[in-house]
């Protein structure tokens, strides 16, 4: 037998005589099999990258996780993977993971080991200590009910269900500073989206690109950066779709673009408003959609000044406090209130980010707008429009961004021919707009360009924020952000909103859906108290802790510098890396008393005491840093269950495919055993501050070894039940009578009928293209917001290549391919009575329902607190002096945070700009994440990209001496760091006004740690803020750049601060309105 | 061992392919009733550049990392196709127009991206001198390492026409891409097929993919992009065409591909003739020398 297969017989005597087939092959080779074939169990799961939501296959074998790839059956990634998918099972089972505690005592060297059991009951001392010490029941005379001794920060890499219990446990412990990624990446798209259409989120699908005539990829690296999303501008392409791509420079998504226009880093207002001007100059906006579906013949109050009549200013500045009152931007004869109970406040507190609250609700509205719908009334929106933008002509586009004419008209061309009744044209943006110290406005000039050439809730038309952490766009939903409560809920504020009535302002009449809001609420706290929680006692409204400003994570950052914030979590976020003025992150954390941080490995935020930059330069030195820090080692995606928040609003459900090793545990574990120690503790306290926490619904059922909370359980409290505790269909069904509790009202429907909707997987083939059943999307499971708009007033689609949502006459309803975002029964000749509220008062022809007045806003009266229309600024550093308002350089309302180590570099032609005199901006790459936790430490992904580089143009690298492939170093007035060079002819000097700008690439992907260290980007920027949004400006500022490494030691910083002093550089350089 | 067959060299230098039927690698090798000629169709004109495929290579074939180098080669610093990198994506800057592009950069520039695999030749000179036998041809027509045969000679590493192959360092055997041929008999596609997120690389029957370029080809050429052009599909050409071929958009050279590629045992049958014959006529030459000595 044996002497048969040998090889040489085999092939004398078989079918191969030439040996190199069947006569040769092993019995190994024979008996091969894939283990995916082998498998024990295939997992649904999904990417725990970033948010476009590709979904997941994971294979086990004997209990571990053996292999993970795409799925197929994904209408969004049909299988696809870009490489820190591919990586997902290095990411998750590979040499990087820690599966241990770690301890670091005060003042100590090195880390010490501690069993998971005791860490827990010291993390529960350290909350009971510090909030017991630090408690404040009263701020100013006003009552807060609150702790500003511990903060929090991390979500978005996390499960709905886990950033519902952070919320839940720390707002009960009267913790206010509880801060997520969607913070520092999209913050300004709430703001920007909400005010505009009514909700914060991207108002399409992915999918949907392919019916896009023009898509526009302006402050997005789509290729980069999500590149399984960008199989639908492929697909688009490949049926003729023109793809154009406006950016710095030139990227991966540049490469397969028609057209790509480099820009200005920070000038997109002034690029988009030429556009803005170029419609309206030559009307050719899309007159029927604009007169019915927007504001631009709403009439505005005869007070209100343009910054084209004040130089730069819009009326109501106040240039002492810095803000706006938005008195004079309202509509004729009618006032919109910012936001619920804002109505008599003091203006200081909305720079609390209550824009924010737009995202899923708008403005409550008294009284009747005045319209003209000829628009030519000189107070009509769009002649108010007309006038603002009629100086963003192509020669001024030309001298701010740096965009020769004949680029730009060729934009222009491309993207009116693409719009209108047959066909429609798509922005598609991320961070490259929302990451500036005005971002909201960014978005805000986008929006007006969609709504005047009627590209809103229509197929192949919207506006498309790409988000870039797996659950990022749940983490805002479900908020784990200071100024919000689930659903966009406002958090109350100290002196406005002592009862529920105040808060509710059901004192007013209201109108759009804006009137349910106290169903939500008192929902909201059913669920958090349950039977604590009646009538008789505000439904503890009270419980809640109260706002008295900004506590975003930068005004946490400055309050761990002063000694207020003395304890911090760290729930898969890293600051030291991946925020703004880095060493401002650090110097924060060195002056904690305690910080728990949780991940996948030592990050730079878990080990900046021990070999930070600062003890390399010797500004800080280790025995002297009090800071207690626990590491825990953080479960995978595949280790637990729950649902992301795709970048489009979709739930997407992963089952836990394995128990997590060793100690590693999820957060739903970490948050619900903390809960329960301090619980413990605590129980029969009658001390008031404790009845919040004694008082909760903390009563999960608990699963396997490590008696993790049943995911679903949450998920099942989030969706909400009746008096019965039958599942909630959707949030329609709320009552504000205390019958029905709902963790977050616009998932309520996510189970309904006692079914996990984010679970479904239909496969893609198996259903239209809108795929309504593969999980499930907030609003009421709709994909196309506003799609109402996709039909002519009269109901009828606007053409028959682009139907989606029609008015079935003969049903008397609305119907169509995606589930219509409006009344199902509300006629399209329906009309309000005198006096309606609340949904009766939106008529037929209003399809932006979350607005007041039902219709997308060209001009925003409220909600964008520095301005109601977007104004070109220069960037708080910038080489250039505005070329549109000369004595308004920068955003008046900006917020500005001096500080020793946060200083401006002197811009425009100040004295000094001279010494910092290029463009920087900061970016992603395709090969890594974020700040580097999932990818520096993931071997197959740090081989791709192994070090930190900036890029420069060929005439720089000549300027500066800089060598392809040496080192160069990057110097602004905060920081300098070191990057190899490459020299590329993807980055063009840019011509403008006789100048020419050159702009320096930086990714911000690299820091200490890690298989690939390098500098952080973020040592180079500043804490320079969106007034509305709280988001930092790291997408432009200005740098100077020489040959050679950096100096080490206290060099560094002596670097630094000679290059300030030679520039003039002060506490109060750039600190002007 | 392998040598003593019929050299296919021979064979593809013979031109048998052309015009007749093609020559199937799998029938050629003792297969029968085996499935169609599996390969790939790489479309570099819509590659984004993601590296997908390096990374779902290396997950599904546990391929080691082989390195943080920083290249400064734009950003390719995976550098070449090796033992432990089975797909490689090449980026090239060029100061050259891409069909009706305009980059706005003041000057012509395109910026290409290909992802580069093992070639499957239909006459596999890996194979030819793979003298364990290690090295063997599939059903599917693919060529594939078997690593429990090979004993690290390493004559196939300078065989390869296209540099492919290589020796890796930690097990001492030859490497490189199976096209998947575990997942293959399970009905899976290969790992980097699966991932690519633009469908740049396609996996299926040849004669199916060969069909499939031509129409791509015609249509990128009607696009505008007249430097497109295929590479590998050719069952003339020098390896008698390949099972994963290419559509790119410059030579072949930009790429760090060979333009003429040839199977390097091409001439051993000629030269094993030729050395026969020198032998016969020196055998003879011997006798006669011997023979006439005697007389």
């Amino acid at each position: 037998m044996r002497l048969r297969s040998w090889p040489l017989l085999r092939q004398l005597t078989g079918p191969d005589r030439s040996g190199r087939g069947t006569a040769v092959r092993s019995a190994r080779t024979d008996g091969l099999s894939a283990r995916t074939a082998d498998a024990d169990r295939v997992v649904k799961s999904v990417c725990p990258y970033c948010a476009v939501g590709c979904a997941q296959n994971v294979y086990v074998k004997d209990e571990r996780v053996v292999h993970v790839e795409g799925d197929p059956d994904s209408p969004i990634s049909r299988g696809r993977l870009c490489p820190k998918g591919a990586a997902t099972l290095q990411l998750t089972t590979g040499p990087s993971r820690l599966h241990k505690v770690l301890y670091r005592p005060p003042h100590a060297a090195d880390w010490q080991e501690l069993d998971l059991a005791t860490a827990m009951e010291m993390i529960a001392d350290r909350v009971i200590d510090t909030r017991r010490a630090t408690w404040e029941w009263e701020n100013d005379g006003r009552r807060t009910a609150r702790t500003m001794g511990i903060a929090s920060l991390g979500g978005a890499t996390l499960d709905n269900e886990e950033n519902y219990l952070i919320k839940k446990l720390l707002t009960a412990l009267g913790v206010v500073q509880i801060e997520n990624q969607a913070r520092v990446c999209h913050s300004s798209t709430v703001v920007g989206l909400g005010t505009s259409f009514g909700r914060g989120g991207a108002t399409t699908f992915l999918q949907d690109l392919q019916h896009s005539d023009c898509i526009v990829i302006q402050g997005s690296n789509f290729a980069e950066a999500h590149p399984v999303g960008f199989q639908w501008v492929m697909e688009a392409k490949a049926r003729g779709a023109v793809v154009i791509h406006v950016d710095p420079r030139f990227t991966r998504t540049s490469a397969l673009a028609d057209l790509h226009v480099p820009i200005r880093a920070g000038s997109d207002v002034a690029f988009l408003g030429g556009i803005v001007n170029h419609v309206l100059e030559n009307e050719l906006y899309f007159r029927e959609f604009v007169v019915n579906y927007t504001n631009a013949a709403t009439l505005i109050s005869e007070d209100y000044r343009d910054t084209e009549d004040l130089g730069g200013l819009f009326s109501g500045f106040d240039p002492a406090k810095r803000h706006y009152s938005d008195d004079t931007w309202q509509y004729a004869g009618t006032s919109v209130v910012a936001a619920a109970g804002d109505r008599d406040g003091d203006p200081s507190q909305r720079v609390s980010g209550r824009s924010e609250t737009r995202g899923a609700m708008a403005q409550s509205m008294e009284g009747t707008p005045q319209r003209d719908e000829t628009l030519t009334d000189p107070r009509c929106v769009l002649q108010i429009l007309r006038r603002h933008y009629a100086r963003y002509t192509p020669e001024l586009v030309e001298r701010t961004c740096g965009v020769p004419p004949d680029l730009f008209a060729e934009v222009c061309r491309h993207l009116t021919e693409n719009s209108g009744p047959e066909r429609t044209a798509e922005f598609v943006y991320a961070v490259g707009w929302t990451q500036h110290s005005d971002g909201s406005q960014f978005i805000r000039t986008a929006c007006i360009l969609q709504l005047l050439l009627g590209n809103m809730g229509r197929p192949g038309g919207g506006i498309q924020a790409l988000r870039g952490h797996a659950s990022i766009q749940g983490s805002s939903d479900i908020p784990t952000l200071f100024n919000l409560l689930p659903g966009y809920i406002p958090m109350p504020h100290a002196n406005q909103h002592r009862t529920l009535d105040g808060f509710l302002g059901t004192d007013a009449p209201h109108k759009g859906y804006w009137a349910d809001m106290p169903a939500y609420l008192i929902s909201l706290l059913k669920a958090w108290w349950g039977a604590e929680a009646d009538a008789g006692n505000d439904y503890r409204f009270d419980w809640l802790p109260r706002l008295t400003g900004s506590h975003s994570t930068y005004d946490t950052v400055l309050a761990q510098l002063d000694g207020t914030c003395k304890g911090y979590f760290l729930l898969g976020e890293n600051p030291a890396v991946g925020s703004a003025n880095a060493k401002m992150q650090r110097l924060g954390m060195a002056n904690l008393e305690w910080l728990v941080v949780r991940d996948f490995n030592l990050i730079e935020s878990a080990t900046w005491w021990k070999d930070g930059p600062e003890i390399e330069t010797g500004e800080l030195r280790t025995e002297d840093i009090g800071t207690e820090v626990f590491f825990l080692p953080a479960a995978a995606h595949t280790e637990k269950s729950g649902s992301f928040t795709n970048t489009n609003r979709m739930l997407q459900w992963h089952h836990a495919a394995v128990e997590p090793a060793g100690e590693a545990r999820s957060e739903l574990w970490f948050m619900y055993h903390l809960g329960r120690i301090i619980r413990e503790r605590l129980a029969g306290s009658t001390d008031p501050m404790d009845a919040p926490l004694l008082g909760l619904t903390w009563d999960y059922p608990l699963e396997g070894a490590h008696d993790e909370p049943v995911a679903e359980a949450v998920l099942a409290e989030i969706n909400g039940w009746d008096e019965h505790g039958e599942p909630l269909p959707g949030y329609a069904a709320l009552r504000a009578d205390g019958s029905t509790s709902c963790g977050c009202w616009i998932y309520c429907g996510v189970y309904k009928d006692g079914v996990n909707q984010a679970a479904r997987r239909k496969p893609a083939e198996e259903q239209n293209w809108i795929a309504a059943e593969w999980a499930w999307a907030w609003p009421d499971n709709r994909r196309l917001m506003y799609n109402r708009a996709s039909a002519r007033p009269d109901g009828r689609p606007w053409s028959e290549r682009k139907k989606l949502v029609w008015w079935d006459p003969a049903q008397g309803r609305w119907t169509g391919y995606d589930v219509p975002d409006f009344e199902a029964t509300k006629a399209p000749g329906y009309r309000p009575a005198e006096g309606a509220t609340g949904a009766d008062a939106l008529s037929g022809i209003d399809p932006f329902i979350m607005q007041a007045d039902g219709k997308g806003w060209l001009f925003a009266p409220a909600g964008v607190i520095d301005g109601p229309l977007p104004t070109h600024y220069e960037p708080q550093d910038s080489p250039v002096r505005n070329p549109l308002h000369p004595h308004q350089q920068r955003s008046p309302a900006r917020l500005l945070y001096p500080h020793e180590h946060n200083r401006a570099n002197p811009s425009g032609d100040e004295p000094g700009a001279e010494l910092y005199p290029y463009v920087v901006t900061t970016y992603r790459l395709t090969e890594h994440f974020t700040a580097g936790g999932m990818s520096r430490t993931v071997p197959y992904l740090a081989e791709l990209q192994p070090e930190m580089f900036c890029e420069v143009s060929p005439e720089l690298a000549a300027e500066r001496g800089l060598r392809h492939g040496d080192w160069a170093t990057v110097i602004t007035a905060r920081n300098a760091i070191e990057a190899r060079v490459l020299v590329t002819r993807r980055i063009a000097p840019l011509h403008l006004d006789g100048k020419v700008v050159e702009q320096i690439g930086l990714p911000f992907h690299w820091g200490p740690n890690g298989m690939s260290p390098g500098d952080a980007a973020n040592e180079l920027s500043s804490i320079t803020l969106d007034p509305n949004s709280h988001i930092q400006e790291v997408k432009a500022f200005s740098a100077d750049i020489r040959p050679g490494r950096r100096p080490r030691g206290p060099a560094l910083p002596a670097l630094v601060r000679d290059r300030q002093r030679r520039a003039g550089v002060t506490d109060d350089t750039g600190m002007e309105a | 061992m392998t040598l003593s067959g019929t050299a296919p060299g021979g064979t593809a230098s013979g031109g048998s392919a052309s015009g007749g039927t093609a020559f199937d690698p799998a029938t050629a090798s003792g297969y029968t009733d085996h499935p169609e000629r599996m390969g790939f169709f790489t479309d570099t004109s819509i590659c984004i550049g993601c590296k997908a495929c390096e990374v779902a290579c290396k997950e599904w074939n546990a391929v080691p990392e082989d390195g943080l180098d920083f290249t400064g080669m734009s950003y390719d610093n995976t550098k070449s196709l090796s033992a432990d990198t089975w797909r490689h994506v090449a980026f090239i800057e060029q100061p050259r127009p891409l069909g009706h592009q305009e980059p706005g950069l003041g000057m012509d520039f395109r910026w290409l991206m290909a992802s580069d695999v093992c070639k499957h030749c239909t006459h596999a000179a890996c194979l030819d001198v793979c003298p364990t036998g290690s090295l063997f041809r599939t059903e599917y027509g693919t060529v594939v390492v078997q690593d429990d045969v090979c004993n690290g000679c390493g004559y196939c590493v300078p065989a390869c026409p296209y540099g492919v192959i290589g020796k890796r360092e930690s097990t001492g055997v030859a490497a490189k891409c199976t096209l998947c041929y575990d997942r293959l008999g399970v009905g899976q596609e290969p790992a980097c097929a699966k991932s690519c997120p633009t469908d740049s690389i396609q996996f299926g029957e040849l004669t199916e993919l060969r069909e499939r370029a031509a129409r791509r080809l015609e249509q990128a050429r009607a696009a505008g992009l007249d430097s497109a052009r295929l590479y590998g599909h050719d069952p003339d050409d020098g390896v008698g065409g390949t099972g994963a071929f290419f559509l790119l958009l410059d030579e072949p050279e930009v790429y760090g591909l060979p333009p003429d590629p040839v199977v390097t045992t091409r001439d051993l049958p000629s030269m094993w003739r030729r050395a026969g014959a020198a032998a016969v006529v020196l055998l003879a030459g011997i006798a006669v020398a011997t023979w006439g000595s005697r007389t």
